[in-house]
């Protein structure tokens, strides 16, 4: 071995001449290192290949002349970001290589923003100046934040925009869900803008449950809310037998009573299936409450609690001190209040109670609650936090009762504890946690929700947008929400609104709900004795239209209160109420606006005006049109409708000021009574 | 001496592979009880979703023997292309004959293949393909601007939350799925007729104009959203991406 060696060195270095020479090819070949480690890297092997491909092309020409080589970069030095994606993405701006399915040559994807402006890591993620793909991609030593995840990517866009976004419906979304499934009741969310977000779902208050329902179904419902009501957001705290039971104790005990909920029955509710449904129908109950019919599917609106048995839940007493005022027992329930008479409570109260489930209380016996019960209930109802969500008299609400979340997306993977066989990513974590709470370790305290997994993604989405980035962002580069408005309607008016609960529906200054026309300009649209009759008896206005005005019974002066507000009040800036006359419009203009509506314009496609030919019934129905609105409304909404109601489904059409009149002539003759009053009959 | 080290070396060798083959070793398949001649889709095809996410509704396969019967405890295994999660990858088929799998799209848009295979009584394999359609930003935008101006006229279909118009129209539109009219109307047209109304192509005036109420990116959209969901498929639909 030693000899061997020997002759070895004797070979290379035995005289000055060889060792002179080997030392020579030595150097040589350790400067070739770098250039050949420069020729044989990652991404001038994928601009080879992209040379390749698109060689045979019909586009080659263009593609060849576009082509760059070397190293690409966009630097965005307002942002710190470094960007060189685009040395192996080459084809990213080519349109013409939508066919293409290999990456990395896919053409980008249109967007509302400039590629070169933007970079890649502002939406993206990972490491914007590596140049191989495991570095640029993946999370290194040096570089915790990989690529995002496509189905996460809107998250990004929330990073600058903060309000609603067009084209990002799980962003928007994600945060809908935040507030309306009550997360940030344990945890707080500090926007960027320092502003808390707020939960929208208003959980109710159980300081006095024990007028409501009983011990029986408080306990069927901690045990299983969902059991109860599919679409129950309270989350499943799995809680055992014993704990179940005392915290059922202790809510009944603690609960005090309310005068009107233990009246004892004014009327005794009705069995009168036929005429409650009808009360039930006429009212729009089904607006705003679900019912699971006998197919299995859900009918009905989301604002409030689903009813299908809702008479397994609820004492007689109380639903019908419920539905005779619901504020006396919540005084912010978005519930209208229906001024019910006694026949109608009982009517309705008769018919909600049958909606019950003999299974869901079955098999739930509960002894007499003793007084150690009632304390461990108690504490028990501390540790979970219930007070977050419910109000709870005596129990404060907690403070931070759950992590803050307001840097969620920047959480470093290192602090995190995965499950096995969880990638080790933050958006893994995120989504996991959301899915399975308890599952992260024994004695966790979130309880488990039932979301599906595109409302996972989408909540994750909403999280990873809260970033490091999106809280230092400079403000030159923010999209700021529109200001929520807290807009209150003043006087008897604004209290009779309020009682009402009209911003459950409508919207007014931008304060208020969806389901329902905008009224801010209300009083400039609609004349005054038809908002008078509309209030004593809605009719129906949009035949497609499942959720409608309800009835709600009011009384001549309320009615009188309520229009003179209105009609004073919600006005619109554009054009006066009274500046074009409700009739005595020339024949022949009138006749011309029925050619126009007919003709050109082709209006009976959505509405319709004479209701023996016209089919449409997407906007509303015009027959007797000239009795509702008034012509100055009709003739600024004939020029610009989404000037007067943004987002109307009624296309702009540019009219001239003579078609727009004459259009106008023709609506405002189709009053009530005449001959479209006998076609209404007769309908 | 030489001999021993070798043993040790292929025995380290051998552990060595193992627990990495181990660690790889997908979980084992389900044995069927049962083989099937056909295999034919339930419902969950032709959906769409924003790519990279979830369908909105489950895929679900039916096995069916020599008499067209559902035939229960045959292997399902699904496949396609990366990026695609299909939860269950692979299953029994239930007592009606039926298996059900979740299914999220691949972060690109187009058109993603899935092909179910199950194995007859000659273990050969039968093939069903399966295509669902990804999203990507431009279409998305486009689906929800159908979804607000288009489709109570050109959607036939109505469910409880939406009545449809169509039935109430003299001239009846086209629903955008309609790839065998709409694909041979260009896109310059389809701009032309979406801005301008249906005269302005000589079609009828129950089209509106729109030009004053969409802007020139909402109408494109719109017509990126109208390729995408095109059956038959639109050539600017966008790639397929299949199982290689």
């Amino acid at each position: 071995m030693k000899d061997k060696l020997k002759s070895l060195w004797q070979k290379l270095f035995g005289d000055s001449i060889r060792a002179f020479g080997v030392v020579s090819l030595v150097f040589l070949v350790s400067l070739a290192i770098a250039p050949a480690k420069n020729y044989f890297s990652e991404w001038r092997h994928y601009q080879h290949g992209y040379l390749k491909m698109i060689r045979n092309r019909s586009d080659a020409v263009t593609l060849q002349r576009h082509f760059q080589g070397e190293i690409q970069q966009i630097w965005l030095p307002e942002l710190g970001v470094v960007d060189r994606c685009t040395s192996c993405h080459v084809g990213l701006k080519e349109a013409s290589l939508a066919d293409v399915n290999v990456q990395p040559f896919r053409p980008h994807p249109v967007i509302p923003h400039k590629l070169d402006q933007f970079g890649c890591t502002v939406c993206h993620r990972g490491q914007g100046a590596a140049t191989t793909v495991a570095e640029a991609h993946n999370s290194t030593l040096a570089w915790e934040q990989p690529i995002l995840p496509a189905k996460y990517i809107e998250s990004s866009c929330g990073e600058c925009h903060r309000g609603q976004l067009p084209g990002a419906p799980q962003l928007n979304q994600g945060r809908h869900l935040l507030s309306r499934n009550g997360c940030v009741h344990c945890h707080t969310v500090k926007l960027p803008d320092g502003k808390i977000m707020k939960a929208t779902d208003d959980p109710p208050s159980l300081s006095h449950i024990a007028d409501k329902t009983s011990r029986e179904w408080i306990y069927a419902w901690l045990k299983d809310p969902q059991a109860y009501a599919s679409t129950a957001t309270m989350p499943n705290f799995k809680l055992s037998d014993d704990d179940t039971r005392d915290i059922s104790a202790f809510l009944i005990a603690n609960s005090t009573s309310l005068p009107e909920d233990t009246a004892t029955l004014s009327a005794k509710p009705s069995s009168d299936p036929a005429a409650g449904a009808s009360l039930y129908g006429e009212s729009f109950c089904a607006s705003c409450h679900a019912v699971q019919n006998a197919a299995g599917n859900l009918v009905g609106g989301n604002v409030g609690p689903e009813l299908t048995r809702v008479g397994s839940k609820v004492k007689p007493e109380w639903l019908q001190a419920w539905l005779r005022n619901p504020r006396n027992y919540d005084e912010e329930t978005a519930m209208p209040h229906y001024r019910f008479n006694d026949p109608q409570v009982a009517t309705l109260s008769g018919f909600l109670l049958a909606k019950a489930d003999s299974d869901l209380l079955a098999n739930v016996h509960l002894e007499a609650a003793t007084p150690e019960q009632i304390a461990h209930g108690k504490r028990l109802v501390s540790d979970y936090g219930c007070a977050s969500c419910h109000e709870i008299a005596g129990i404060k609400k907690p403070e931070n009762f759950a992590p803050e979340l307001s840097r969620i997306g920047n959480k470093p993977v290192t602090q995190l504890i995965f499950l096995p066989g969880m990638q080790h990513t933050l958006p893994d974590y995120i989504a996991g946690k959301i899915k399975q709470p308890r599952a992260f370790a024994p004695g966790l305290k979130m309880p488990q929700y039932t979301f599906t997994t595109a409302q996972v993604d989408s909540l994750t989405t909403a999280l990873l947008a809260l970033n490091d980035r999106a809280a230092t962002l400079p403000p030159s580069l923010l999209v700021v929400a529109p200001p929520e408005s807290n807009y209150q309607p003043a006087g008897k008016a604004g209290k009779l609104m309020t009682d009402l609960a009209c911003f459950s529906c409508h919207r007014i200054n931008g304060h208020g709900g969806d389901m329902a026309p905008d009224l801010t300009w209300e009083g400039s649209s609609v004349q005054r004795q038809w908002l008078v009759e509309f209030l004593k008896n809605p009719n129906t206005l949009r035949p497609s239209l499942i959720r409608r005005m309800p009835k709600l019974n009011l009384t001549e002066g309320e009615i009188n209160e309520l229009t003179d507000y209105i009609m004073t009040v919600y006005q619109s800036p554009a054009g006066g109420r009274d500046s074009m006359p409700l009739s005595g419009y020339p024949q022949g203009q009138v006749e011309l606006g029925k050619q126009l509506f007919y003709g050109k314009y082709a209006c009976q496609g959505c509405h319709i005006v004479d209701s023996k030919t016209d089919k449409g019934y997407i906007g509303p129905t015009l027959t007797q049109v000239g009795s509702r609105l008034t012509a100055a409304w009709i003739f600024e909404w004939m020029k610009n409708p989404q000037a007067l109601r943004p987002g109307t489904a009624e296309p702009n059409r540019a009219m001239s000021d003579e078609d727009a009149r004459a259009l106008t002539a023709f609506l405002i003759s189709q009053k009530s009574g005449g001959k479209s009053e006998v076609a209404r009959t007769k309908k | 001496m030489i001999r021993h080290f070798l043993t040790i070396l292929t025995l380290f060798a051998a552990v060595l592979l193992t627990s990495c083959s181990h660690k790889t070793a997908a979980v084992p398949l389900p044995t069927p009880t049962a083989f099937g001649a056909a295999i034919v889709e339930s419902s969950g095809g032709k959906q769409t979703a924003q790519a990279g996410t979830a369908l909105p509704q489950p895929v679900v396969v039916q096995v069916n023997d020599e008499q067209g019967n559902a035939l229960p405890g045959a292997l399902i295994e699904f496949n396609a292309a990366p990026g695609v999660i299909v939860d269950p990858a692979n299953g029994l088929t239930d007592s009606s004959g039926q298996v059900t799998t979740n299914v999220t799209l691949g972060g690109m848009a187009g058109r993603y293949q899935i092909v179910a295979y199950t194995t007859d009584k000659g273990r050969k394999r039968v093939a069903l393909t399966i295509e669902e359609i990804a999203l990507g930003y431009q279409q998305t935008l486009g689906r929800q601007l159908n979804d607000q101006y288009c489709e109570r006229c050109h959607n036939p279909e109505s469910t409880v939350e939406r009545v449809s118009n169509f039935d109430n129209l003299e001239v009846k539109p086209h629903p955008f799925a309609e790839g065998d009219t709409l694909n041979k109307i260009s896109d310059a047209d389809l701009t032309a007729i979406i801005g301008h109304g249906g005269p302005a192509l000589n079609k009828s005036a129950l089209m509106p104009a729109w030009g004053n109420t969409l802007s020139k990116s909402d109408i494109q959209a719109l017509i990126s959203y109208i390729r995408a969901i095109s059956d038959p498929p639109n050539r600017n639909a966008g790639p397929v991406y299949a199982r290689n």
